[in-house]
């Protein structure tokens, strides 16, 4: 392989300036990705910057790796090459934005929260609440494939991004879809974008379509019990019924206990350069007595004008009485947002709680979820393993292995553990990815279960659709040099 | 057409299964659209084994394959371009599972969009994508073509239903995307292929999502003087942060056209109608009727009606479901457009539309998804005149620009099939046609299957071109 390391950073400042490249080695291991340190650091101001560089390094065989804020750049398998550090922060701009049509169109390294104040001012929203959300960049909440709990009413980023430019392996600056909602015009391959982890294009911009943001205010509902079983019934019943909630999870009673111990949600982010972001902006507002952390939660948000807000609060008594709710709470603006804010940030929360915390997102059927949760328990008390979880009612489990200590006879537990988890969740006819994984775990396991190309992955397996993934990341990138190695 | 293909294909289907006498053949040169394209063969398969089996007979003859479901589509996505084999889905229409705690259905490509909606009532259930033809168009052709509808304003397009798809590749080969649960781990394949207009690979499952019905659902009719009014209307309830179920608007001409013939009450002397439908929980729906009628009505609405009950909403949607069978009787033939523009732009829009109509002498009505910017010009020509046609051919491309002018698109529900191939540039690039290929060809890499679609066949002309159809070689009378 070409490496021209020594000539690397002179190279990208004749396209980007001396300003926007930088390659000293306390800045690159700001950008680390799995420890494996970057050559050098770019951060482009334009899409077309990104594209000049992108063919630059597709010249010389370099691999690139896109980044925002860099608060998710651990999910994936370590890269098998990182030369330059593409980050895309400078790239902040709201491109259009028609609040009379519910459209937006939005650059990558656009702080999301900072998008939502502008929606905001328009009663509109993008119902992306995803974790790490006060850092978060719009281009690498799609790029992570990250859900939001409002993902009950909403869906997911794949129903409402209406179409994107990004830059292709080949540098080509390239676009999918359009401004309007409804459009057939071409293939969708911005859909493509979303969770790909860097691995097809580098995402420029992204076309939405926005939300009005519910205008009567919003109301929460929390009803515990004694049992798993009793939060699934009620679950079950709230989906059964005519009520249409906007976020709808169960937590489990050790989730329900970090809720109430930690108070932080964002772990410490290094910045470019010189800027100094403050690291922990994002202090939660304490939660309440009436939260019973020993027990199983269900946890509800609905809107709507009054008459519609007293139908929930009737419906949801009737409902956790008959599912024999040990006791219930509705939430109002004040006490809400302590438990919403630790409900978006709940895998921020478990990757805090444990010094090598393994957190597996499972998508499994609804009707599943009662044998295979007491499965994953089960499991996890033979390895030993303090655990915690939330199941969502549209079917995405978020389960965290939460071992005490971090060391090598931990991470042989967890390997054992997550092998017999991919296992469980495969009979169950969903499917298992270790989203968040200490870096020896992922040494030793594939964390896309199927994806793996040998028996790294003890299970082998793999998906009937790999060979048209590699395709389709061949048509993308085909020098493989956009995040090589993280996903197929 | 190779002589042994069709042998082999009778030997492999049975005779029963294989069209291939010219006056047989003649059905299958058309569907919904203006466009023509005969097989040289039409198959109907059983079973996924079938397809893969056709496939690959295709393959070793080296003829292309085209599927095709009811023939509703209306941009030729359906037709054999360059002739070959059609395989059509119509005998695959088993319903293979309604799962009704997960909210899903799995069913064969040939299933009726109706039916399935049909078996999922009992459950409390029903598929949301719900296009005008929804009666005799099929759940394959809908993901084909990401087919909308009416009510897909709330409730979204034919995409964001689909959960997995069981795929034939050109190549024969049986694939998996996508999973029940529908957030399987990996590119979004599902994503990519539903309205890649049969382009990549035939699809011979497909697994959808149920939604469950309202309690409570409101029509309201809203009767306008003037267009811009109507229009206006439609842009403020988005403002005020309502989304209706659906949201379509006719007007004044098409209105009186369709009263004449299906007598759903629409008053013959307003300039607009807007048919709005509320739906959700009983509370909710009696909130948003009453914030509906107080947009309609600070837009200076002449009146506005809410529906009784089934039997008088039901005569509303007739007149809208049955719009373009009225139309049939004023012209030979008509010529459905399918635009998307920003919805801010409407009342220009539907202005320019009209100049249009004026300027190549044609009355345009509208009849359109006025919520989502989805329009549905209707230009009525007679096919026999080929030069009032032409001139129909060129009003229609105009209309389609200056969608994209305003920041629209080439096609909202219908699909680029035939009909748009040629306008693709004015919205993409060499670039851009570069990476779509290369897609393309991941999968298609011979354009073997349902070639001549989508991709522009002379760097783009930018207009819409119909090609000449030879003459039948026997008569077909």
């Amino acid at each position: 392989m070409i490496k021209a390391s020594t000539n690397l950073a002179p190279s990208l400042e004749a396209i980007l300036g001396a300003s926007r490249v930088v390659s000293d080695a306390a800045a690159c291991s700001n950008y680390a990705v799995d420890k494996i340190i970057p050559t050098v650091v770019a951060r482009p101001a334009s899409a077309e910057q990104v594209a000049e560089i992108v063919r630059f390094a597709a010249l010389e065989k370099l691999a690139v790796i896109p980044c925002g804020s860099r608060t998710k750049l651990g999910i994936g398998m370590p890269p098998a090459r990182y030369d330059i550090a593409l980050d895309l922060t400078a790239i902040n701009q709201i491109a259009h934005y028609d609040p009379g049509d519910l459209t937006l169109g939005v650059d990558a390294g656009t702080p999301l929260a900072q998008l939502n104040a502008v929606l905001f001012e328009h009663h509109q929203f993008l119902p992306l609440l995803v974790p790490f959300y006060s850092l978060s960049t719009i281009g690498g909440t799609v790029a992570s494939g990250l859900h939001s709990p409002l993902q009950q009413f909403y869906g997911t980023a794949r129903d409402f991004l209406i179409g994107a430019e990004f830059v292709t392996g080949t540098g080509a600056l390239t676009k999918s879809g359009g401004r309007v909602v409804k459009n057939v015009t071409g293939y969708d391959l911005h859909k493509l974008l979303i969770g790909s982890l860097g691995t097809l294009a580098v995402i420029t911009r992204l076309n939405f379509r926005t939300f009005p943001a519910p205008i009567a205010g919003s109301r929460g509902f929390v009803a515990s019990f004694p049992t798993q079983e009793g939060a699934l019934a009620l679950r079950r019943k709230i989906m059964e019924s005519r009520l249409t909630p906007l976020t709808l999870d169960v937590l489990s009673p050790a989730l329900a206990q970090i809720f109430t111990t930690q108070t932080s949600a964002t772990p410490e982010v290094s910045a470019f350069g010189r800027e100094n972001r403050s690291t922990n902006p994002a202090s939660l507002p304490p939660i309440g007595d009436w939260f019973r952390p020993r027990e199983w939660q269900l946890c509800a948000a609905f809107a709507g004008p009054p008459e519609v807000m007293d139908r929930y609060t009737r419906d949801l008594i009737r409902y956790a009485g008959e599912s024999r709710a040990a006791s219930t709470a509705f939430l109002d603006d004040t006490t809400r947002p302590s438990v919403w804010g630790r409900l978006r940030e709940s895998l921020s929360l478990l990757l805090e709680a444990s010094p090598a915390t393994a957190i597996f997102k499972l998508s499994v059927l609804p009707a599943q979820h009662a044998a295979l949760l007491a499965n994953l328990q089960e499991i996890a008390s033979c390895a030993s393993l303090p655990h915690a979880l939330v199941a969502r009612a549209r079917g995405t489990i978020y389960f965290a292995l939460l071992p005490p200590s971090a060391n090598d006879e931990t991470t042989a537990r967890l390997a054992n553990a997550a092998t017999q988890i991919f296992d469980s969740v495969s009979a169950s006819g969903g499917h298992a990815t270790l989203l968040f994984a200490p870096l020896a775990l992922k040494h030793l396991l594939f964390v896309l279960d199927g994806f793996a190309e040998t028996r790294v992955n003890i299970r082998g397996s793999s998906r009937s659709d790999l060979p048209l993934m590699r395709r389709l990341k061949s048509a993308f990138d085909p020098q493989n040099i956009l995040a090589p190695g993280r996903f197929v | 057409m190779p002589p042994g293909l069709v042998r082999e294909l009778e030997k492999l289907l049975g005779d029963g299964s294989v069209l291939f006498k010219p006056e047989d053949l003649l059905l299958y040169e058309y569907d919904g659209s203006i466009e023509k394209g005969r097989p040289d063969v039409v198959v109907f398969s059983q079973s996924t084994e079938d397809v893969s089996r056709i496939v690959k007979l295709a393959a070793k003859y080296n003829v292309p394959v085209v599927g095709r479901g009811a023939g509703t589509g209306l941009s030729g996505g359906a037709l054999a371009r360059t002739g070959g084999v059609m395989i059509v889905f119509a005998r695959m229409n088993r319903i293979l599972e309604v799962d009704d705690e997960n909210q899903r259905a799995v069913v064969q490509p040939g299933v009726v969009n109706y039916d399935l909606t049909r078996a999922a009532e009992p459950h409390g259930l029903y598929f949301a994508p719900d296009p005008s033809s929804w009666k005799s168009c099929t759940i394959g052709g809908n993901v084909a073509e990401n087919a909308g509808g009416p009510h897909t304003l709330a409730y979204g397009v034919t995409t964001n239903h689909v959960t997995a798809l069981e795929l034939v590749l050109p190549d024969g080969e049986t694939v998996r995307v996508g999973s029940k649960h529908g957030d399987a781990p990996g590119y979004d394949l599902s994503g990519l292929f539903v309205g890649s207009e049969g382009t990549l690979a035939l699809v011979t499952e497909i697994t959808v999502k149920l939604s469950r019905k309202p309690e409570a659902v409101k029509t309201l009719l809203a009767i306008f003087d003037s267009v811009d009014d109507a229009a206006d209307t439609v842009v403020d309830i988005t403002a005020r942060a309502i989304t209706p179920a659906a949201c379509e608007m006719l007007d004044g001409w098409t209105l009186r056209t369709i009263e004449d013939y299906i007598h759903a009450g629409f008053p013959l002397d307003s300039a607009a109608v807007l048919l709005i439908e509320v739906e959700g929980l009983t509370e909710a729906v009696a909130a948003q009727t009453a914030a509906v009628t107080e947009v309609c009505n600070a837009h200076q609405a002449r009146e506005v009606r809410v529906a009784c009950d089934d039997a008088e909403r039901e005569l509303i949607w007739k007149g809208r479901k049955n719009a373009f069978g009225a139309l049939g009787r004023l012209a030979p033939s008509n010529y459905v457009l399918d635009g998307v523009i920003p919805r801010s732009k409407l009342p220009q829009t539907l202005r320019r539309i009209q100049q249009i109509g004026e300027q190549y002498g044609f009355q345009i009505g509208n009849i359109f998804h006025a919520g989502d910017g989805n329009l549905h010009p209707i230009v009525l020509y007679d096919p026999r005149d080929s030069a009032q046609f032409e001139r129909a051919l060129k009003a229609a491309s105009e209309i389609i620009r200056y969608c994209v002018e305003v920041g629209g698109a080439l096609t909202g529900e219908h699909g680029v099939g035939m009909e748009k191939s040629e306008l693709m540039p004015l919205l993409f690039s060499d670039a851009d046609f570069e990476l779509m290929r290369r897609v393309h060809d991941a999968f298609n890499p011979d354009s073997s299957l349902n070639p001549g679609k989508i991709f522009p066949l002379n760097k783009g002309c930018g207009e819409i071109r119909v090609r000449k159809q030879p003459a039948l070689p026997t008569s077909a009378s």
